[in-house]
């Protein structure tokens, strides 16, 4: 009788960072890739018991509950404020936020600029998904240029409303800054590239090279009112063009550092 | 005209259209929502302003500068936001400005959650933002009621250049009752003898809330507190039930206030003499006509989605004539009927208690459940 | 006169627009009425229930712990709310989403397959429809006319091709009529 030998080969696993339980987002959202990628980012650089996240409100607000780390949560569009606070205090640590576009972009843009300007050595994770995810869905400072939501009915007008900001490419005009880059979630390729993106933001703040930001091209499938696999081809087809994949800003240091 | 069925936040939305709105600023927040969302297409389909600001302090100071215009002006929000809002509603009142500010309350403090609560009654009615103000205050506990003092409050706001708060709470929000619309107005844009819409042929106006000079300072103060002393005198409103032969009486207002009435009744049922005073201006509070009710009664019982905000007025009013006990739910739980029941139950059948503040009672009795 | 209806079941099954649609009839007949939906994170829970409360004189709570009737369109709101229903009154069960017996005996019981019988019908969107006419059929609140007539007076244009299946559900679930209550 032959003898037959099966070796078990674990190919994919919960990070240690990430709690084990089942998160509240709907199927098909990217805020869970976004989790799993800063998780096995803390996993690899064994920060996890040196790292404070500040959750922000949106959809995330319960992030505190995915990671397995320490928390806290900001008022809506505060976390830099707070993450400030906590960093200045405890410089050794590694403090991160992590925030939605409305929280960011749009009743937090005081607190981002302040924060990026002072050169604050943070690292924010900023969701794009060009809406309120929480809210149900309105217009966001991100939302596109004749995008309906569900308070643009009409599409957004930009006569009216303004047109959408790029975060990454205006937080890296400011000198603090020391790596401002935009990624997108919509394919396996780019879901790598954001991973290495988010290691280097740690590693900026690591090396104390000032403000770190990784803006993540995010779906919101359910206020889309798109199915997940239309949701990416909509991030790849709307939202990259307007919002270009790219380093906007990388402090020369870092191209030497080596992990 | 025949009734309508609306969602309490639609109601109140469209109540300010045809009131005259001219200008909405506003930024989402739940329980509120729908009245940005239904703004945010109706306005525009009037040729009418509709901005989704970037923030409550945006909206609030937009607020604050179309105000200055005579433009008949409103926001919205709930707790958080209304709390953020708290600078600009001082610079208003120093200012002197008519604006009309709606509130669905939800529970808190901090972050909190989405559902029903009363408890922005002391950063409302007492003033959240510094210095000595007064807004006019009209908690709604019907979607009727909600359309007619929303439709009103833009008049008592330009009578006396005041800040009228309309504060309801999520369930009135998100509830569906049929109502009677008021007739549609042209969007209002006042001319009044303060507003700054550009000097050609008059001399040139400011609108500050700065006075340097402390006694000048004073004296605006005093006007304001004058003014105050008129309101009080001409606007008060309530609505009294089974209040005729009754012995006792529950106190509360809002949702509050419409859930107890249920309570009222069941009561009566069973032969209490029991009636129900719900303020519908919280600010000015019906005083006179609070005291005049205690005195006449052998107990009051005053119920609140909150710790006992609204009680400590009460206290001061009825200035312990009669016995005072209270119910409270807090965090975004509704008081259902027969709690309340039960609390007027345990009023009348047991001696009157005497030890300590009612809220002290309230707690010994409910603070250990949880 | 005042009577409660707690409508509930999952997200999705229509559990709000029966709500509505009662809450349209009573308001056509001259009568006072409210109508509260549970909002919020339950709703992303997947569950969702409303309270409609039907009066001659002015509604006091829109809210009750003790409904007069219940729809329960699934298991966990047959849970949770069996118990609750007021002596003497209405429990309208969804047979097709639900595998155990009512246990109450004081209260009628209409056990409706409804799925099935949308399905027939052919569109299972009219679940909420033949639990509704099973309500009209045991609970003597409002004539089915007058809820067909809120239907066709607030059901959307576009919609109004399903007005004749809307009828035929409710006319269906109109035949369960509760036994007498046993105890
Ligand atoms: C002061 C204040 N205003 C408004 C809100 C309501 N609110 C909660 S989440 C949210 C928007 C979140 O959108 P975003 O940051 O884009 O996150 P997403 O849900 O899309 O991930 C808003 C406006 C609040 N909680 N606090
Ligand atoms: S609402 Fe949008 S952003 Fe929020 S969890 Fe659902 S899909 Fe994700
Ligand atoms: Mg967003």
């Amino acid at each position: 009788m032959e003898n037959v030998t099966m070796q078990e080969q674990l190919v994919y696993d919960r990070p240690e960072s990430m709690a084990s339980v089942q998160t509240h987002y709907c199927p098909g959202c990217t805020h869970g890739v976004a989790h799993r990628l800063v998780a096995e980012v803390i996993d690899e650089m064994g920060i996890k018991d040196n790292t404070i996240g500040v959750a922000s409100v949106g959809c995330s607000v319960f992030a505190y509950n995915y990671f397995d780390f320490d928390f806290v949560q900001a008022p809506h569009g505060r976390a830099p404020a707070m993450a400030t606070g906590i960093k200045r205090v405890l410089p050794q640590r590694f403090v991160m936020t992590y925030q939605g576009d409305g929280d960011l972009a749009s009743i937090g843009m005081g607190e981002i600029v302040a924060a990026a300007a002072r050169g604050e050595n943070i690292t924010v994770i900023f969701l794009n998904n060009a809406n309120y995810g929480m809210t149900g869905g309105q217009m966001a400072p991100t939302t596109l240029p004749g995008q309906k939501t569900s308070s643009s009915p009409g599409g957004r007008d930009v006569e009216v409303a303004g047109f959408p900001i790029r975060t990454a490419e205006m937080l890296a005009t400011l000198d603090g800054a020391g790596y401002v880059v935009r990624r997108s979630m919509h394919d396996p390729k780019n879901v790598r590239m954001a991973k290495k993106a988010i290691r280097l933001a740690f590693e900026t703040q690591k090396n104390g090279l000032g403000f770190s930001l990784v803006e993540l091209l995010s779906t919101c499938p359910t206020n889309w009112g798109m199915t997940p696999v239309q949701a990416l081809k909509w991030v790849e087809d709307a939202m990259v063009p307007y919002y270009p994949i790219g380093d906007y800003k990388v402090n020369p240091a870092l191209k030497e550092l080596k992990f | 005209m025949a009734k309508e069925l609306m969602k309490g936040n639609v109601a109140i939305a469209e109540a300010a259209v045809r009131a005259g709105l001219n200008a909405y600023f506003g930024y989402p927040i739940t329980p509120q929502t729908e009245l940005l969302e239904y703004l945010s297409a109706r306005m525009p389909e009037l040729g009418r302003t509709f901005l989704q600001a970037e923030s409550e302090l945006g909206a609030v100071n937009m607020v604050y500068g179309a105000a200055c215009t005579g433009a008949r002006v409103m926001s919205s929000s709930s707790s958080p936001g209304t709390s953020l809002m708290m600078e600009g509603i001082s610079y208003i009142a120093g200012t002197e400005l008519p604006v009309v500010i709606v509130d669905v309350m939800r529970g808190g403090p901090g972050l909190g959650n989405i559902a029903p609560a009363q408890a922005d009654y002391n950063q409302i009615v007492h003033g959240g933002g510094h210095g000595d103000y007064h807004p006019i205050v009209l908690a709604p506990a019907n979607i009727q009621e909600a359309i007619d003092l929303t439709y009103g409050a833009f008049d008592l706001a330009e009578k006396y250049r005041s800040i009228v708060v309309i504060l309801a709470d999520g369930s009135l929000g998100q509830m569906m009752e049929p109502a009677e619309l008021p007739e549609m107005k042209e969007a209002i844009m006042r001319t009044p003898d303060w507003a700054t819409y550009g000097s050609a042929g008059r001399e040139r106006r400011f609108l500050s809330s700065i006075y340097l000079d402390p006694p000048q300072q004073e004296k605006t103060n005093f006007r304001l507190e004058r003014r105050w002393q008129e309101i009080k005198a001409k606007e008060v409103q309530y609505k009294e039930y089974f209040l005729d032969d009754a012995e006792y009486a529950v106190v509360g207002f809002g949702t509050s206030g419409r859930i107890a009435l249920s309570a009222v009744r069941a009561a009566r049922a069973k032969g209490i003499k029991i009636g129900l005073f719900r303020p519908v201006s919280l600010a000015p509070y019906p005083e006179k006509e609070l005291y005049e009710l205690s005195k006449r009664l052998k107990g009051l019982l005053v119920v609140e989605m909150n710790a006992g905000q609204m009680l400590e007025d009460v206290l001061n009013i009825t200035r312990s004539q009669i016995p005072v006990e209270f119910y409270g739910r807090m965090g975004g739980i509704l008081p259902m009927p027969e709690e309340i029941e039960a609390e007027i139950d345990r009023m009348v059948n047991e001696s009157a208690a005497s030890d300590g503040h009612p809220r002290d009672r309230w707690l010994a009795r409910f603070g250990k459940m949880n | 006169m005042q009577k409660e209806i707690i409508i509930a079941g999952f997200g999705g099954q229509g559990v709000l627009f029966a709500g509505q649609l009662l809450t349209y009839a009573a308001m056509d007949q001259g009568l006072q009425v409210t109508w509260i939906p549970s909002y919020g994170p339950e709703m992303r829970g997947g569950t969702a229930n409303c309270t409609v409360v039907i009066s001659d004189d002015e509604i006091g709570s829109p809210m009750v712990s003790r409904p007069t009737a219940v729809i329960a369109m699934n298991l966990p709101s047959l849970d949770k709310y069996e118990d609750k229903v007021k002596d003497g009154g209405v429990l309208v069960v969804n047979q097709s989403m639900v595998d155990r017996e009512v246990k109450r005996t004081d209260i009628k019981v209409a056990t409706v397959p409804a799925n099935s019988i949308a399905e027939e019908l052919g569109d299972k969107r009219m679940t909420n429809m033949v639990l509704l006419g099973a309500l009209l059929a045991n609970l003597d609140i409002l004539p089915v006319e007058a809820v067909e007539k809120a239907l066709r007076d607030h059901l959307p244009e576009r919609h109004h091709k399903l007005l004749p299946m809307n009828k035929e559900a409710m006319q269906r679930g109109g035949t369960y009529v509760a036994a007498a209550i046993s105890a």
